[in-house]
């Protein structure tokens, strides 16, 4: 990594734990390279931190390939910061320019309650997968090609479908806190494919249920969520899950 | 809790009541710009009295009638509900957002625009729909909207009033019209160019042709 020039303020929010009230904090950062990550900027920033004796800025981060959906910064009023398509960790400094003032959020959902500073907790996502995200029938060792036909337009929607890295992205966008993008997803992922037809309406109601349970807020329909998606994840499947849901109800045997 | 509450009062059953309501208040939009433009005709106000005496006595009509106020209360109580439901999400706001990187400011301010066209009703509906009913009730008699519209637009105030609720219902149908067919699901490349260009069509149109009726009066154009 090596050192650059830019200069930059950084307002980032620190909170002890959840039942503590928390604000901003301004730091002045020397010195950063504009191939840095922004999570390098902030392990400089960390390190600079722990020389000062002040405690470091806790922040979620796991792969650093884009990959993983750990990371979760609201980069000046947008999730993952201003470009398209990409997650925190692969935002570089370049992005930004010398003397920029940059704010820094935890997600900010009911249902995604602030742990330690810019860190939320997001098991509310896998209480969603686990009411209805899977297939429980055994499927067995990979098949022979082509033994399971599906549709390429199938594979396709439910491929890019299972692009979601369940980050988080889309509620942090959405002005309701909504989850539908993410829930939508992840139903229409099975919902696509012949492995999951054998569930397909309980896991509609389900996840949906438990979506409403952990507080998430309503789709009002403004595409906040796939337009920030670092995965771009379409709309279309929100629609979808409408779809799905409005016919597990009507035709499911469950009352 | 049966199946049938459970789906209604569920985060997706709460945006189909939205969008079949609305989607019946669209059409109740349709009836009533076409029978209002009848104005246009200057003809006194002839053309425009038939259809109105039709619309307010007819036993068909009048049995509709009750089902559209129960569209427009179903379609705000469920709107107000959404909104609460979807403030309560976030109990902690973001200090700093640049939401128009991501979305139109129209589609974030349904609520704000519904609040808007609900004073705007209540205003309205002041003027002629509620004096005429309770009229009609009182003594069988229908009152001479043609002439109270005369009387009414006469005021310049109550004209930019009935333009600004225009202006409100505009903004309101371009995001309403397209998004209460997501609700529903219907969603698909095949129709939707189809349902774009018809919702802003619907939304340009239908707002134009009632704020004309105030300014056409206000003017002298009609008369």
């Amino acid at each position: 990594m090596s050192a650059g020039n830019m200069r930059l303020t950084l307002k980032v929010w620190r909170q002890s734990n959840t039942d503590t009230q928390g604000g901003f904090e301004s730091y002045n950062l020397d010195g950063v390279s504009p191939d840095m990550s922004f999570l390098e900027m902030f392990d400089i920033l960390n390190e600079q931190l722990i020389e000062e004796n002040k405690e470091p800025v806790a922040f979620d981060h796991d792969c650093r390939e884009g990959i993983c959906g750990s990371c979760s910064m609201f980069i000046n009023g947008r999730p993952h910061g201003p470009l398209k398509g990409v997650t925190t960790c692969q935002l570089h400094m370049r992005s930004f320019q010398d003397g920029d003032t940059i704010t820094v959020e935890p997600w900010r959902a009911g249902a995604f309650p602030v742990i330690k500073d810019l860190v939320v907790d997001r098991d509310g996502f896998d209480r969603i997968i686990s009411a209805g995200g899977f297939v429980s029938v055994n499927t067995g060792n990979a098949q022979d090609a082509n033994s399971l036909p599906i549709p390429k337009e199938n594979a396709d929607d439910a491929f890019s479908a299972a692009a979601c890295i369940a980050c988080g992205a889309c509620v942090a966008a959405c002005k309701n806190a909504s989850a539908m993008l993410f829930v939508s997803a992840k139903i229409s992922q099975l919902a696509l494919l012949p492995q999951g037809q054998a569930e397909r309406n309980i896991r509609a109601e389900k996840m949906v249920a438990q979506m409403d349970a952990e507080g998430f807020g309503n789709c009002t329909n403004t595409h906040a969520c796939s337009a920030e998606c670092p995965k771009e994840i379409s709309f279309e499947n929100i629609a979808r899950m409408n779809r799905e849901y409005i016919g597990a109800k009507s035709s499911s045997k469950g009352v | 809790m049966s199946w049938f509450t459970q789906a209604l009062t569920s985060s997706i059953g709460k945006k189909v009541i939205m969008s079949l309501t609305g989607l019946f208040l669209i059409s109740f939009l349709v009836i009533h710009a076409t029978i209002n433009a009848m104005i246009f005709y200057n003809d006194g106000g002839e053309t425009f009295t038939h259809w109105g005496h039709f619309m307010g006595t007819n036993p068909i009509i009048r049995t509709l009638e009750i089902g559209l106020v129960l569209g427009f209360l179903i379609h705000i109580a469920d709107g107000l509900w959404l909104t609460k439901n979807n403030n309560d999400a976030r109990p902690v706001k973001y200090a700093v957002t640049n939401p128009s990187a991501n979305s139109s400011w129209y589609s974030r301010s349904m609520g704000l625009l519904g609040t808007l066209i609900l004073i705007f009703l209540v205003i309205h509906t002041s003027h002629f729909w509620i004096p005429n009913r309770s009229n009609q009730f009182a003594t069988g008699e229908e009152l001479n909207l043609y002439q109270m519209m005369l009387d009414i637009f006469q005021n310049i105030w109550v004209v930019i009033i009935y333009v600004l609720g225009c202006f409100s219902l505009f903004w309101h149908l371009l995001h309403g019209f397209e998004s209460a067919f997501k609700s529903l699901g219907l969603y698909h490349l095949k129709y939707n160019g189809a349902i774009h260009v018809a919702g802003v069509a619907f939304s340009i149109v239908v707002p134009t042709l009632f704020a004309l009726m105030p300014i056409s009066i206000y003017l002298g154009w009609v008369y």
